[in-house]
């Protein structure tokens, strides 16, 4: 193929000679990570937080559902409530770290779906060309151009507030990004000889798309996910908020946030606590999504 | 240019044919009806007002019908206000959300470019740091959460403004605010993005070469190609804004169509709920035709097909 004799300076130049230096690109990309503060200090924050959602709720001395009569909108620091409790009595530090597992576990599940169909029909489109490129990526386009925040809400009136549904309602809805940036990286893929060498070796289309492309696919792969989590969790959030959410007593950061919000003149704690954990746990992932892409690829820093 | 449209405009048939297939079976899937009450109606009643509103023939016959009522604009009668057409809502509300978002819009536009342009021209600066970490602040924050903060400082602890409903001009600036946050943080991202790499581009040495003033480069040649990028923006910057407008309505009791949506679809006014996803469908996929061919007028290098 003539790629490998590019002019220096032309486009494809560059992605040679990674490939050429092999796993360097990677620990050059490390190291870039590391340098970046922000970056860092989120992976650490992030971490504690995922700890906290999953070993937290053995630890609180109430649970997430339990009601305190005798303590109905303690504020923080008094008693035995450490953040307080709402117009249940209930206590806040319980629901927040039970909240905040539900939200992550529905930002992780939903984008995990959208990675699997994204994937494959990015990958499909992208390797295959022609005429089911052309049908594939204009029936992406199509539903683009939707409005669909207004379908999710519809599924979820449908098929009433179903927790698996959420996932996958939400995972739906994100898949359509990560097509379109698997076909791009796709299709300059495979000019590479790796994949002329591949086909030539007599691998079928299948077999180079799964061994040979995806991997390859990893570095813009991971960084749109870590910028999608965010993203689903807000989305959660939003229905939630308008109440087809997670549903009672179970809890979501955004259906944390909704309760506070309408007791906010009573009980501003129970709307500024929960906001300021969404806040930082929304934050974490930008910092680590940003910091992830300027490593892999610094050209857009 | 003129096949271009053309062949856009025959994509956007079978598209909205969807969106109405898809919405129209799903919302009649969803269980209870528009009649559903406390008490229940005698099913005589039942009857009739079914009949009434044709929901008493099979789905696809409705199905059809409702799509012939669409062909020649009709959305038909709401379920649930007597005497009102989806129309006449749609006439009555639509404009408060259209002025909401738009005005959103345009603030978040030019704030964004402002503070996008501000950044790069000073890039890795403090000021730089600053901008770009409250635009990554701006992205995270959700509306649901600036609203009551917005509504705790400036309407119940300093009073300065109104909590809710729409009377005058002031009661305007938070909605508004709410909304355009995020708009202006994307925006500003995309603008500097755009613009450190134009700065970097032969055409911008050669302008300095020549000795112009570092104003004339910005606002002349760099800042023009640096905002092409946002045209594309504009059709996820109002289906942005249009979510964002589903929150903030009902937050500041604003009576807008999205508010008005949530309502319907969870009181079953069928017709309502579809008109609704109808209108934004279309002004969406007209909004980013319009991005298209205006990217295409702007930049010869995108007139692929």
């Amino acid at each position: 193929m003539t790629g490998a004799t590019l002019a220096p300076g032309s486009r494809k130049a560059p992605s040679l000679m990674e490939a050429a230096r092999g796993r360097s690109l990677w620990d050059d990309a490390g190291r870039r990570l590391i340098r970046n503060r922000f970056a860092i200090a989120s992976v650490f924050v992030l971490g504690f937080l995922v700890i906290a959602a999953i070993i937290g709720p053995y630890l609180t001395p109430y649970s997430y559902d339990y009601l305190d009569k005798t303590h109905v909108w303690a504020p923080p620091l008094t008693g035995d409530h450490l953040l307080g409790t709402d117009s249940l009595g209930r206590d806040l530090l319980a629901r927040l770290l039970s909240g905040l597992g539900v939200s992550l576990e529905i930002g992780v599940v939903a984008t995990v779906v959208s990675l699997v169909i994204g994937i494959t029909w990015g990958a499909a489109a992208g390797y295959f060309g022609g005429w089911l490129d052309e049908l594939m990526m204009r029936f992406v386009d199509i539903l683009y151009s939707l409005p669909f925040i207004f379908f999710v809400i519809l599924l979820m009136v449908t098929f009433g507030r179903n927790f698996i549904l959420m996932f996958v309602a939400i995972g739906f809805v994100q898949w359509l990004t990560m097509a379109r940036i698997v076909r791009g990286q796709t299709m300059s893929l495979k000019q590479r000889e790796f994949i002329e060498a591949a086909r030539a070796v007599g691998l079928s289309g299948g077999a180079i798309i799964g061994r040979h492309i995806v991997p390859n696919l990893l570095g813009p792969v991971v960084v749109y996910v870590t910028l999608t989590i965010p993203d689903v969790i807000l989305t959660e959030s939003v229905l939630s908020f308008l109440g087809m959410g997670v549903q009672e007593p179970l809890t979501s950061l955004g259906t944390l946030i909704s309760n506070g919000a309408s007791e906010m003149e009573l009980a501003p704690w129970l709307l500024i606590i929960p906001s300021i954990l969404m806040v930082v746990t929304l934050m974490a992932f930008n910092f680590i999504g940003d910091g992830l892409r300027d490593a892999i690829d610094p050209k857009e820093r | 240019m003129f096949r271009f449209l053309l062949r856009r405009l025959l994509v956007a048939i079978p598209t909205l044919l969807l969106v109405i297939t898809a919405s129209f079976f799903m919302m009649r899937a969803a269980p209870g009806g528009p009649f559903d009450t406390q008490r229940k109606l005698p099913p005589e009643v039942e009857r009739n007002v079914k009949a009434k509103y044709g929901l008493d023939k099979p789905l696809a016959i409705q199905y059809l019908n409702y799509l012939g009522g669409v062909v020649h604009g009709d959305l038909g009668p709401s379920l649930k206000y007597k005497d009102k057409s989806v129309t006449d809502i749609i006439k009555e509300d639509f404009p408060t959300s259209l002025r909401l978002g738009l005005s959103s819009l345009v603030i978040g536009v030019a704030f964004g470019v402002a503070l996008g342009a501000l950044a790069a021209m000073r890039q890795n600066s403090a000021l730089d740091y600053s901008l770009t970490t409250a635009a990554i602040f701006g992205i995270c924050i959700p509306t649901f959460v600036t609203a009551p903060l917005l509504i705790l400082l400036f309407g119940t602890t300093l009073g300065w403004l109104p909590t809710g409903g729409l009377s005058d001009v002031r009661s305007y600036i938070l909605p508004v605010l709410t909304l355009a946050l995020p708009q202006i943080a994307v925006v500003s991202r995309l603008t500097r993005a755009g613009m450190i790499e134009v700065l970097h581009s032969n055409y911008i040495r050669t302008a300095r070469a020549k000795g112009l003033s570092e104003r004339r480069i910005v606002m002349r040649h760099a800042l023009r190609a640096a905002i092409l990028p946002l045209v594309g923006y504009l059709g996820p910057a109002t289906a942005g804004v249009i979510t964002g407008s589903l929150v903030v309505e009902r937050i500041f009791s604003i009576p807008g169509l999205g508010k008005f949506f949530v309502s319907s679809a969870l009181q079953r006014d069928y017709t309502v709920v579809l008109g609704v996803v109808i209108l934004y469908a279309v002004l969406v996929i007209l909004l980013n035709l319009a991005a298209e061919v205006v990217q295409a007028l702007l930049d010869p290098r995108m007139r692929l097909s």
